[in-house]
C-alpha cells in the first residue's frame, strides 16, 4: 500500500519546481527587464536637492555695484507626497484662493506627481518668515531658497538685461537647465550667462516614507558642490549712464559713448529707458506686457538694433576713403552748385571745410570720383570696381557688419555691394548716377548708432578702433576676452584723420560750423551733425569726440523725430555728455536744465513727415 | 537503538540554517538605521529575532534528543492542546492587525495558529498511519476532514484568513496517499473559473464553456455514448452554476479588503496609494534591486520604510532590493531544493506516519512559500502569511522549526523497527 501512489511524488516535485521557475521568471522580469520600478524607486526614495550658486555680480568701471542678489524663497511641492492637507488653512496662510490652489496643484501634478515643482515663486523673506514655523504641517511642501536679481540703480536696463525662467526651448537645447531655473534673457545677463550663472551643485538625500530626509545617498559620493557665478567688471560709467538716462528720460532716441583708446563702452542707452527692477520677481510678467505694448518701444534697444540711414555724419568716412584712394587731395575744392540740395554756404575749398559745412554737392562729386575712378571705359564696370573698393574700406570702419560687442542681437546695418545693385538693376543697369544718394549717407546705406559712435572713436584715434565692448574682465582670474584687445586698422593714412578731426573741430568751434551748440567751455569738441530721414520727422543725429587731442570720449546721440537737424538737439546733448564725463560735473546748469526738460520728439503715433529739411 | 548512530539529513539542516541566518540578515537590514545598528539591540526586531532563533535552535536540539516515537505517541495530546489554545485565543486573545490571534504572556505573545499546523500534521499522520485506518472508508474521510477543518475554522474565527487557508495544503499530502486527483483538478478549475468570471462577462464565459464542452464531445471523443453526454452536460451545468454564483460569493462571502486585494491583483483597480500600495511598493523595492542588488544595508526603499510589514510578510522585498535577482534566485532555489529534498526524504520513510508527516511538512512549507513570495511578486492576492524561517516572528519561527525537525528526527530514525 505504501508504494501504491509513490509515482505521485514526481507530480508533487514538478509542482514545486514549476512554482520556483515561475517565481524566478517573475523576478527576472521585475528586476532585469522592467526599468519602470527602478525609476519609481529613485523618484520616491531620493530627493535631489539642487544647490543654486549665487549669480555673479556686476560692477561699473569705477567699482560701483550695479547688479546684486537677494534671497527669496520658492515653495516647492511634490504632489504625490501631499497628504491630509488642510486646504483651507493652507490657502489662508498663503493668501491664495481655493481655485488658485487647485490650478497650481494641477499644474504641478501634470508636470510630475513624483518630482518637485514650484508651487509658488519668490516669496519674500518677510512673507517666508511669517509661516516658516507652520510649514511642517503641510506634507509634501518644502522651501527652496533662490536668489533674485536686483539693480542698485534704476539704470542701464538695456545693457544689463534681465534674467527669467527658462522656456521650453532652453530646456530642450541646453541640458544644464531644468524647469524653473533662471537664465539671462537679454543684455549682459544673456551674453555672459555661462560666466554669471556658476555651476549648480546637487545633493542627493534619501527620504523615507514620510518624506523626511534620512541621510545622504551613498555617503554623498554623487553630490556635487555648487560653483559660484563669476562677477562682471563692466566698462560702464554708472554716473554718466545715469546722467544720460536723465537727459533722455522724456525723449526717444539713444546714446552710445565709447572710450576711444580702448573701445570700452562708457554709456549705452536706448530711450525711453526703464528701471531694470521692473523685470524682477513676481511683478515681471505684468511689467513685461506693459513695456512690450508701449508704443514707444522701450524694450527695443535702438543703440544696437535701429538701422538708420546715417545722414551727413557718413561724410566723414566718405572723405577719408576718397583721400586714401587719392581721388581727391586735402585741398580739393568743389563748387557748391546745388547738384544736390544744400543750404547756403560758401563753396568748400578743402576737405576740412567740406566737413565743417557739410556740403552735399562736395560729397556728391567726391563719391563720384570714388565710384567711377576711370579704371574702365565702361561706366558700369567702372562703378562695380569703385563700389567694391569703397565697400571694403567701409567694412574696415565697422560698417555693414555686426560689431562684435558683448551684447546679443546687434544689427549689422547695410553697406550695399555690387550683387545688391545687380539684383535690383541688372549687371549693367547701374552706375554712380544710380547710387549717388549714398554719398551723403542716404540711399541704401544703413548703420546702427553703435557704428556711428565707433566712427567717432575711429576719428578720435586717427584711424583705428577696438571693438566696442561692455565687460573689461570677469571672474576671480580677471579673464579678458582677447578679441577686445585686437586693433582694427582702417588702413587710411593718419594724416587724413587729422584733417577730419580739424573739420569736425570746426563744426563745433569754427565760423559756419553746424553744431556750435555742442561746444563745451574749455574742451575742444570735435563733432559732426546728421539728419536721418525716416517716416515722421527726421532724426537728429550727432557724433563727437573730445578733447581733440588725446580724446577721452567718443559719443553718438540720436534724438528721434526731432525737428531741426543734428545741430539743434543731438549736438547740445552730446556736449553735455562730454562735459559730464570729462569734468565730472556739468557747470552749465541752465543749458542742462533746458535740454533735460524739453521734449523735441514728435508725438506718437507718427503721422507723416512734417517737412523735409535740408541735410546738414 | 541507543547504540546506533543517529544520521541526520544534513542537507535539510544546512538549508534550514541558511534560510534562518539569511532571513535574520534581511530582518536586520529592514530594521536597520543608524540609531539601532547594534546587533543585540533587543528593542528591535532583529534583536528579538536573535532570541527566537536561540529558542528555536534549542527546541530543534531537544527534538533531536527525544525518541521519535514519542511524537507519534503524544500527537493527539498536542493536537488537543492546540485546539484548546485556539478556542482560548478566541476569548482571551489580543487583537493585532485586525486578527485576534495572539495570547499575551506579558514577556512574549504566543500565536497558537502557528502551532496548529504541526499539531494537525502530527495528528493526521498518526491517524493515517494507524494500521486500522482505511482511507477508502467514508467514515475515515469524514474524521480526517474534521481534523483539518476544526483548527482551520477556529483560525478563521480569529480573522486570520491566511493561516486558515494554509490547511488546504494537506490536500497535497492526501493526494500522495491516494486522494483522487479530480479533487485537485476541480479545485484548480474552480480557481480558474473564479478569476475568469471576475475578469470577463459571465455570459461570454458561459459561451466559451459551451464551445469547450461541444469541442470536447465532438472533436476529442471518438466514440460517444449517452453516458458521455450526461457527464458533459452535468459538468457544464455545474461550471455555469459556479460561474453565476461567483459574484454573489465575491460580494457576500469575502470581506471588502479581500475583494480589493483580488481586484488589485487582477488589475481591475489601480490604486497605488490605497489598497494597492503594499504590492506596488513591494514591486518597486524588488524591481529597483536589479541584477545584483544595491548591497547589504543599502536598500533605499527598505531603509525608508516604504514597504509596510517588511520584516514579516514582505521580507522578500529586502532580499530583492539589497541582493538583487541573484539573491532572489538563491532564496527561491533554496526553498525549492528544501521542498524537493523533503519529498525525497518522505518517500524513503518506512512508516506511513513518517511519510505522511513528511508530505505534510513539505506541503505546509510549500503553501507558505507559494503564497508569500507570490504575493510579494504580485502574482497572488495579498494574504498575510509569513515566509517560513525567513520572516520575523517568534511563534512562526519556533513552530516551523518544530515542524521541520520532528520530521528530520523521524528520518534519522527511519530504520528503527516499529
Amino acid at each position: 500500500m505504501s508504494n501504491q501512489y509513490s509515482n505521485r511524488s514526481g507530480i508533487v516535485k514538478i509542482i514545486f519546481l514549476v512554482v520556483g521557475i515561475i517565481f524566478v521568471g517573475r523576478l527576472s522580469m521585475l528586476q532585469i527587464f522592467d526599468k519602470e520600478y527602478k525609476e519609481k524607486a529613485k523618484n520616491q526614495s531620493l530627493r535631489n536637492i539642487t544647490q543654486y550658486p549665487a549669480r555673479g555680480l556686476m560692477y561699473d568701471r569705477n567699482g560701483q555695484l550695479l547688479v546684486y542678489n537677494e534671497a527669496v524663497y520658492d515653495l516647492m511641492v511634490i504632489p504625490r507626497m501631499v497628504k491630509n492637507l488642510d486646504t483651507n488653512y493652507f490657502c489662508q496662510s498663503l493668501g491664495i484662493t481655493r481655485e488658485d490652489f487647485e490650478e497650481r496643484m494641477h499644474k504641478a501634478y501634470v508636470y510630475s506627481p513624483y518630482s518637485a515643482s514650484i508651487f509658488m515663486k519668490q516669496i519674500s523673506k518677510e512673507e517666508f518668515g511669517r509661516w516658516e514655523n507652520i510649514l511642517y504641517k503641510f506634507k509634501g511642501f518644502y522651501i527652496s531658497k533662490r536668489t533674485l536679481r536686483l539693480y542698485s540703480k534704476p539704470i542701464a536696463a538695456h545693457v544689463l538685461g534681465y534674467v527669467g525662467e527658462v522656456n521650453e526651448h532652453d530646456i530642450e537645447t541646453k541640458p544644464y537647465y531644468k524647469r524653473g531655473d533662471y537664465i539671462g534673457k537679454s543684455g549682459l545677463e544673456a551674453s555672459y550667462e555661462n560666466q554669471l550663472r556658476g555651476v549648480k551643485g546637487q545633493k542627493i538625500m534619501q527620504v523615507d516614507v514620510h518624506n523626511r530626509e534620512i541621510g545622504s545617498y551613498m555617503h554623498g559620493q554623487f553630490d556635487t558642490m555648487a560653483v559660484e557665478g563669476m562677477n562682471l567688471y563692466t566698462t560702464l560709467d554708472a554716473d554718466l549712464q545715469e546722467y544720460a538716462e536723465k537727459m533722455m528720460a522724456n525723449k526717444r532716441g539713444c546714446i552710445v559713448a565709447i572710450e576711444p583708446s580702448t573701445g570700452e563702452v562708457l554709456t549705452l542707452l536706448s530711450a525711453p529707458c526703464y528701471d531694470p527692477n521692473m523685470l524682477v520677481g513676481r511683478i515681471r510678467g505684468k511689467n513685461f506686457v506693459k513695456l512690450n505694448e508701449d508704443i514707444s518701444k522701450p524694450l527695443f534697444n535702438r543703440a544696437l538694433q535701429a538701422q538708420y540711414p546715417p545722414g551727413s555724419i557718413f561724410k566723414v568716412a566718405q572723405a577719408m576713403i576718397a583721400l586714401q584712394l587719392g581721388v581727391i587731395t586735402p585741398n580739393t575744392g568743389f563748387v557748391c552748385d546745388k547738384v544736390l540740395g544744400c543750404h547756403n554756404h560758401p563753396s568748400a575749398r578743402s576737405v576740412a571745410e567740406a566737413i565743417k559745412m557739410s556740403c552735399n554737392p562736395y560729397f556728391y562729386y567726391t563719391y563720384r570720383r570714388v565710384i567711377q575712378q576711370g579704371k574702365y571705359k565702361n561706366i558700369y564696370k567702372d562703378s562695380r570696381y569703385g563700389l567694391t573698393v569703397w565697400r571694403e574700406y567701409m567694412l574696415r570702419f565697422g560698417f555693414g557688419q555686426r560689431l562684435d560687442i558683448d551684447l546679443p542681437n546687434v544689427k549689422a546695418g547695410n553697406i550695399p555691394d555690387t550683387s545688391f545693385y545687380n539684383k535690383w538693376y541688372g549687371k549693367d543697369g547701374w552706375a554712380f548716377r544710380t547710387i549717388y544718394s549714398n554719398s551723403i549717407g542716404q540711399g541704401e546705406v544703413e548703420v546702427v548708432p553703435l557704428q556711428m559712435a565707433n566712427l567717432a572713436a575711429i576719428v578720435a584715434n586717427r584711424g583705428y578702433y577696438y571693438t566696442p565692448h561692455l565687460v573689461r574682465y570677469y571672474g576671480p582670474d580677471s579673464t579678458r576676452n582677447p578679441i577686445y584687445y585686437e586693433k582694427h586698422e582702417t588702413g587710411i593714412n593718419k594724416s587724413y584723420f587729422d584733417i577730419a578731426a580739424r573739420g569736425m573741430y570746426d563744426v563745433v568751434h569754427g565760423a559756419g560750423g553746424t553744431a556750435h551748440k555742442a561746444a563745451v567751455p574749455g574742451i575742444s569738441v570735435c563733432g559732426k551733425t546728421g539728419t536721418a530721414e525716416n517716416y515722421g520727422n527726421d532724426h537728429s543725429v550727432f557724433i563727437a569726440f573730445a578733447p581733440m587731442d588725446n580724446p577721452k570720449i567718443a559719443v553718438a546721440v540720436y534724438v528721434e523725430n526731432a525737428q531741426g537737424g543734428g545741430g539743434t538737439w543731438a549736438a547740445p546733448i552730446a556736449g553735455l555728455i562730454i562735459e559730464k564725463y570729462i569734468k565730472g560735473e556739468v557747470e552749465r546748469k541752465d543749458v542742462e536744465e533746458y535740454y533735460m526738460n524739453i521734449n523735441p520728439c514728435q508725438k506718437l503715433p507718427l503721422t507723416k513727415r512734417v517737412k523735409k529739411p535740408q541735410k546738414r | 537503538m541507543p547504540t546506533e548512530k543517529i544520521r541526520f539529513d544534513w542537507i535539510t539542516v544546512a538549508l534550514y540554517l541558511f534560510l534562518v541566518l539569511f532571513g535574520w540578515l534581511n530582518i536586520y537590514a529592514a530594521c536597520y538605521d543608524e540609531s539601532h545598528a547594534a546587533i543585540l539591540d533587543f528593542s528591535c526586531q532583529h534583536g528579538k529575532q536573535l532570541i527566537w532563533m536561540g529558542v528555536a535552535f534549542l527546541m530543534a536540539l531537544c527534538v533531536m534528543l527525544i525518541k521519535p516515537r514519542i511524537f507519534s505517541n503524544i500527537s493527539y495530546i498536542i493536537y488537543g492542546s492546540v485546539i484548546v489554545l485556539l478556542i482560548l485565543t478566541l476569548f482571551i486573545g489580543t487583537v493585532t492587525n485586525g486578527g485576534q490571534s495572539w495570547i499575551d504572556f506579558g514577556a512574549f505573545k504566543l500565536q497558537p495558529s502557528e502551532f496548529a499546523k504541526f499539531a494537525t500534521a502530527l495528528a493526521l499522520a498518526k491517524y493515517v498511519g494507524d494500521i486500522n485506518t482505511d482511507l477508502k472508508q467514508r467514515q475515515t474521510q469524514l474524521v480526517l476532514s474534521a481534523m483539518v477543518l476544526i483548527p482551520s475554522l477556529l483560525i478563521l474565527l480569529q480573522h486570520d484568513t491566511g493561516s486558515a487557508l494554509v490547511f488546504t495544503a494537506f490536500l497535497l499530502a492526501f493526494f500522495r496517499e491516494g486522494l483522487s486527483p479530480y479533487i485537485l483538478i476541480i479545485g484548480a478549475t474552480a480557481i480558474i473559473l473564479f478569476i475568469a468570471a471576475l475578469l470577463i462577462n459571465k455570459f461570454i464565459l458561459i459561451g466559451i464553456l459551451f464551445v469547450l464542452a461541444l469541442g470536447y464531445l465532438f472533436l476529442w471523443l471518438s466514440k460517444r455514448s449517452a453516458k458521455d453526454y450526461w457527464h458533459i452536460a452535468i459538468i457544464f451545468a455545474a461550471c455555469c452554476l459556479f460561474t453565476l454564483s461567483v459574484d454573489f460569493a465575491f460580494q457576500h462571502v469575502l470581506e471588502s479588503h479581500q475583494r480589493d486585494r483580488i481586484y488589485v491583483l487582477l488589475g481591475k483597480i489601480e490604486d497605488p496609494k490605497g489598497v494597492g500600495y503594499n504590492v506596488d511598493q513591494a514591486k518597486i523595492a524588488i524591481g529597483s534591486g536589479g541584477l545584483v542588488g544595491k548591497g547589504f544595508l543599502n536598500g533605499t526603499i527598505t531603509k525608508a520604510d516604504f514597504v509596510p510589514e517588511q520584516e514579516t510578510d514582505f521580507i522578500f522585498c529586502t532580499v530583492g532590493e539589497e541582493w538583487g535577482f541573484v539573491g532572489g534566485l538563491i532564496v527561491v532555489a533554496a526553498y525549492v531544493l528544501l521542498l524537493i529534498r523533503l519529498i525525497f526524504l518522505a518517500e524513503r520513510q518506512r512508516s506511513t506516519f513518517a511519510r505522511f508527516y513528511g508530505y505534510s511538512v513539505a506541503s505546509i512549507l510549500f503553501f507558505h512559500f507559494f503564497i508569500n513570495i507570490g504575493m510579494v511578486l504580485g502574482l497572488v492576492p495579498v494574504i498575510g502569511i509569513p515566509l517560513p524561517f525567513f520572516s520575523y516572528g517568534g511563534s512562526s519561527l519556533i513552530a516551523f522549526t518544530l515542524l521541520l525537525f520532528i520530521f528530520i528526527r523521524q528520518d534519522a530514525d527511519r530504520n528503527a523497527l516499529f
